[in-house]
């Protein structure tokens, strides 16, 4: 875990009204970009992602009404690419009942920082079978990607330093500046 | 005319006193002992004992057969090292000490090394193989006067008692390793609840006693005298102390390693700590070191065993039990402090030199006009072992790490130096 | 953790760490394709000096699934007979690049003694009659899938048989008890250990009487040696006061369970079929061995624990 100092400069960067509007207006961004919601899916990330999927999830099908979009969960710390280098804490247990095989799935996480767990994710899908297309919805876009990985929903475009700590829950999103001296 | 050694500073142990006394050795014998006394050679004893020198009934010093874990020399260089100016060799070389041709070998292979005498048994029966007797008779004209099949105790009950009359005829003592095989197969180490969590086949303590029982009563209706080797329960203390109060002609002896060391060790799985008979309890150690002080133990000896590292490195069951004795035995003893310093002298020379039968020249009291095999040892100073360093061919010592008390100092082999300040002269 | 030798030095909370990995890796077992690439570029070596086909797949399907490269080294204790080709085979084994071994040997402490030749980790698969530890993590595992329940608590295991000899009873009764449960021992006192008296266990040498209150009833395997050996006169006088007969079902409460580690010796500790009976979890067992397995590799290689160590 990284060494933090958390100053008195600890802001709030989207409030509770904020993200719950930002999780209605994914809901429609999704919607429209797939000219409804057949064969689409939501899979959140084990942990951050996966209470906003579900928000995500909800919202859809209270637009929608017609149909329950499969909604599911999944935890890549088994296809992270840093195993062996960083202790590895597993989160909660994937859970995905049904076959993405043909669907467009819907990946969603809290924050999008450097990629890599999105990359892992997309792997991860793989073994769930083979989906015709994978977007990506995330809340907050910090910024510093490491890979070639692009968001299709973003809640907030959020510029960060790299260190700083990005906090998001239903309650809002808060940003924490780390000095660079105290790393 | 031969140079003289002067022993400065030490305190002379003798069984009627104890002085602090120079020594003077001249033409291989104690020619003086008084004070400031002069010689080409001067050996500071200062904080020391000096006394008879050290007698092992129980060495396996491997030559012939077994070269590759010891030789007869290597064998005597670490008994100097270790305070001994004599090696009871035991028979199961290959081939075994049943024939004076190996009798002879072994005593020339001794004398050719020339650091202490080796002192060749010979075996009970023929090969070690318990089935019919070791030509005793012409052993014993050839010198042998301590016979055992060590390594494994005879048993057959009607063979033993034959051994035992054949013995008697003949003035010599027979030594028994006890262990009802039996009751051992397969035995890794003690029976207890130890071995209960290992899983490991257990070595009831009742395989030693039950041939210990058995051979005091062939010793009560033979009348030959009998030695038990390496005793390690407190019911075959009991035991001999009961023949002993009956008069009965036992001696007995325990090993170093049986009066510091105990099953737990085993739970290392380090095949080093494998010896037959196995390491017993806190219970037994106590026992051990009552007998000691009572009387009814004899003798501390080594049961220097020693094995090649390859043989050490394989499992606990396929390991060959044995350990290092001969360069920590004093070491041990003393950190052990299960009795007075002059106690270990009666029990490391006094004693052994008599029941290995060679009281003429071992044992023997420090006077003028005495063979001069003389150990010179601090009681007090605090060592530890290095395996790498011992001059053991072998390197299975159990000690390593251990805190030993009391070191050699010098040794006086037939009136010449075989350690001068803890290092061997050849 | 840099090895898994034995229950009592895993202890509570490394056996609980390790039961929760195994929920994660019995998911994986259930997906479409059962492979993860967590550990990717790792060797697993297992060194199998006494066969067993069943213990060695399962280690091997699990050190597969989390995409780690497998050799085999498979040895009949015949071919080996000395210590010294042990050390080198181990240490020849190590120059190739291997990050775990996986040992079986008919020697009790071999694993440790491994351990100190190599900087692998190492997995014991069963040392003599000392211990076998993933086979009690598979067990605890399966009780705790049947009962929902996380301790043992309150929970009466029965082992019967042939504990002098067996690993797997020292291994369970270690992790049953850690776990909270009473544990008794139903066996003919020539197979019990010499002295069990500083163990956690209750004694008996009556099923009949202990089967009532039984909620585990664990079979353990009799094998036909120790008749030679004099520890048993017959297997028919064994089997009938220590096997698992029909008889023997009726009289077990409806919710009880029962398991064995296997190979079953049908006719002598299993005189019905395991099917016959309701709460068998057998089938359980064998499943649950490749997730428990694919746990413990994982902690030892992939889940950092040891990076602290190393700093």
């Amino acid at each position: 875990m990284a060494e933090s100092v958390v100053g008195a400069s600890s802001y709030e960067a989207m409030t509770r009204a904020d993200v719950k509007r930002a999780i209605v207006r994914i809901a429609h961004e999704i919607i429209e970009r797939n000219h409804g919601v057949e064969g689409l899916a939501i899979v959140g990330l084990q942990r951050g992602g996966t209470w906003i999927a579900k928000e995500i999830a909800d919202q859809i099908n209270e637009i929608e009404k017609t149909v329950t979009v499969p909604f599911g969960a999944l935890d890549v710390s088994l296809h992270r690419d840093d195993i062996g280098i960083r202790p590895v804490s597993l989160g909660a247990i994937s859970d995905i009942p049904f076959d993405l095989s043909g669907s467009t799935v819907v990946l969603v996480d809290d924050v999008l920082f450097t990629g890599r767990t999105v990359r892992a994710a997309m792997e991860g899908l793989n073994n769930y079978g083979r989906p015709r297309a994978v977007q990506l919805a995330v809340l907050v876009d910090r910024g510093h990607r490491e890979l070639p990985i692009r968001p299709d929903f973003v809640g907030k475009n959020l510029p960060t330093h790299h260190g700083d700590e990005v906090a998001v829950t239903s309650d809002g999103v808060t940003v924490t500046p780390v000095s660079e001296a105290s790393r | 005319m031969t140079k003289t050694i002067v022993i400065k500073g030490g305190t002379i142990v003798n069984r009627a006193s104890e002085q602090a006394l120079d020594l003077k050795i001249e033409n291989g014998l104690v020619a003086q002992v008084g004070k400031n006394l002069k010689g080409d050679v001067q050996l500071d004893a200062s904080g020391c004992i000096v006394a008879s020198g050290f007698v092992d009934l129980h060495a396996h010093l491997r030559e012939p057969g077994q070269e590759e874990a010891e030789t007869i020399e290597t064998g005597s260089r670490a008994g100097a090292l270790g305070g001994y100016t004599a090696l009871v060799a035991m028979p199961n070389t290959d081939p075994p000490q049943d024939s004076v041709a190996v009798i002879d070998f072994v005593r020339e292979q001794g004398k050719r090394a020339g650091l202490v005498d080796v002192v060749p048994s010979g075996c009970i029966t023929l090969g070690r193989q318990g089935e019919s007797l070791a030509p005793m008779a012409e052993l014993s004209a050839a010198g042998v006067s301590l016979f055992t099949d060590d390594g494994s105790g005879v048993q057959d009950a009607s063979l033993m008692r034959r051994a035992l009359e054949y013995a008697k005829g003949l003035g010599v003592t027979l030594a028994q390793h006890c262990e009802v095989a039996e009751l051992t197969k397969g035995a890794v180490m003690n029976e207890c609840q130890c071995c209960t969590n290992l899983g490991l086949p257990g070595w009831p303590a009742i395989a030693e006693e039950l041939m210990v029982f058995r051979d005091i009563e062939l010793v009560r209706i033979t009348g030959a005298a009998m030695h038990f080797l390496h005793l390690s329960t407190k019911r075959s203390v009991e035991l001999v102390r009961a023949a002993k109060r009956d008069g009965l002609p036992v001696t007995a002896e325990v090993t170093p390693h049986h009066l510091s060391l105990t099953e737990e060790l085993l739970a290392s799985f380090d095949p080093v700590f494998k010896v037959n008979p196995p390491l017993r309890s806190m219970h037994d150690i106590a026992a051990l070191k009552a007998g000691l002080i009572d009387g009814t133990i004899d003798a501390i000896a080594t049961d220097h065993a020693p094995h090649p590292r390859r043989d050490k490195e394989m499992s606990l069951d396929m390991a060959p039990p044995g350990m290092l004795g001969l360069e920590t035995a004093l070491g041990v003893v003393l950190a052990e402090g299960a009795c007075e310093v002059r106690d270990v002298v009666a029990l490391m020379s006094w004693n052994p030199a008599k029941i290995a039968r060679i009281d003429d020249r071992h044992g023997l009291d420090l006077v003028a006009g005495a063979v001069a095999n003389i150990c010179v040892f601090d009681p007090e100073i605090k060592w530890t072992i290095d395996p790498e360093r011992m001059v053991s061919k072998s390197i299975n010592t159990p000690y390593v790490g251990r805190n030993l008390q009391g070191r050699v100092r010098h040794t006086i082999f037939n009136g010449a130096t075989t350690v001068v300040d803890g290092q061997a002269q050849r | 953790m840099k090895h898994l030798l034995s229950i009592d030095e895993l202890g509570l909370d490394g056996l609980n760490a390790l039961l929760n990995l195994t929920d994660h890796m019995v998911e994986i077992n259930q997906r479409p394709v059962p492979k993860v690439p967590a550990l990717r570029g790792r060797t697993v070596a297992s060194l199998f000096f006494e066969d067993s086909t069943r213990t060695r797949l399962s280690f091997e399907t699990a050190a597969k699934r989390l995409s780690a490269d497998t050799m085999t080294f498979n040895v009949s204790t015949s071919s080996v007979n000395k210590g010294e080709s042990l050390r080198d085979t181990v240490a020849t084994i190590t120059d190739m690049g291997v990050d775990v071994f996986v040992v079986r040997h008919k020697s009790v402490g071999i694993p440790w003694q491994i351990s100190e030749w190599t900087k692998a980790s190492i997995i014991n698969a069963g040392d003599g009659a000392h211990q076998h530890p993933t086979q009690a993590l598979v067990d605890c595992y399966t009780i705790r899938e049947a009962t929902h329940a996380k301790s043992f608590s309150g929970m009466r295991m029965v082992i019967v048989g042939d504990i002098k000899h067996s690993r797997v009873a020292r291994s369970n009764i270690q992790a049953f008890s850690m776990l909270g449960a009473a544990v008794t021992l139903v066996a003919p006192p020539t197979l019990l250990p010499p002295d069990v008296s500083h163990w956690p266990v209750a004694v008996s040498h009556d099923l009949d009487e202990v089967l009532p209150q039984t909620d585990v009833l664990y079979m353990l395997r009799l094998q036909s040696e120790r008749m030679s050996q004099g520890h048993v006169p017959t297997l028919r006088e064994y089997s009938e006061q220590y096997g698992l007969t029909q008889k023997r079902v009726m009289n077990l409460q409806a919710q009880a369970i029962v398991m064995h580690p296997g190979p079953m010796n049908r006719g002598v500790e299993m005189q019905i079929d395991p099917s016959d009976v309701k709460n068998s979890l057998i089938h359980r067992q064998v499943a649950n061995g490749v997730a428990v397995r694919m746990a413990v590799l994982f902690e030892l290689l992939g889940s950092g624990s040891n990076l602290a160590g190393q700093a």
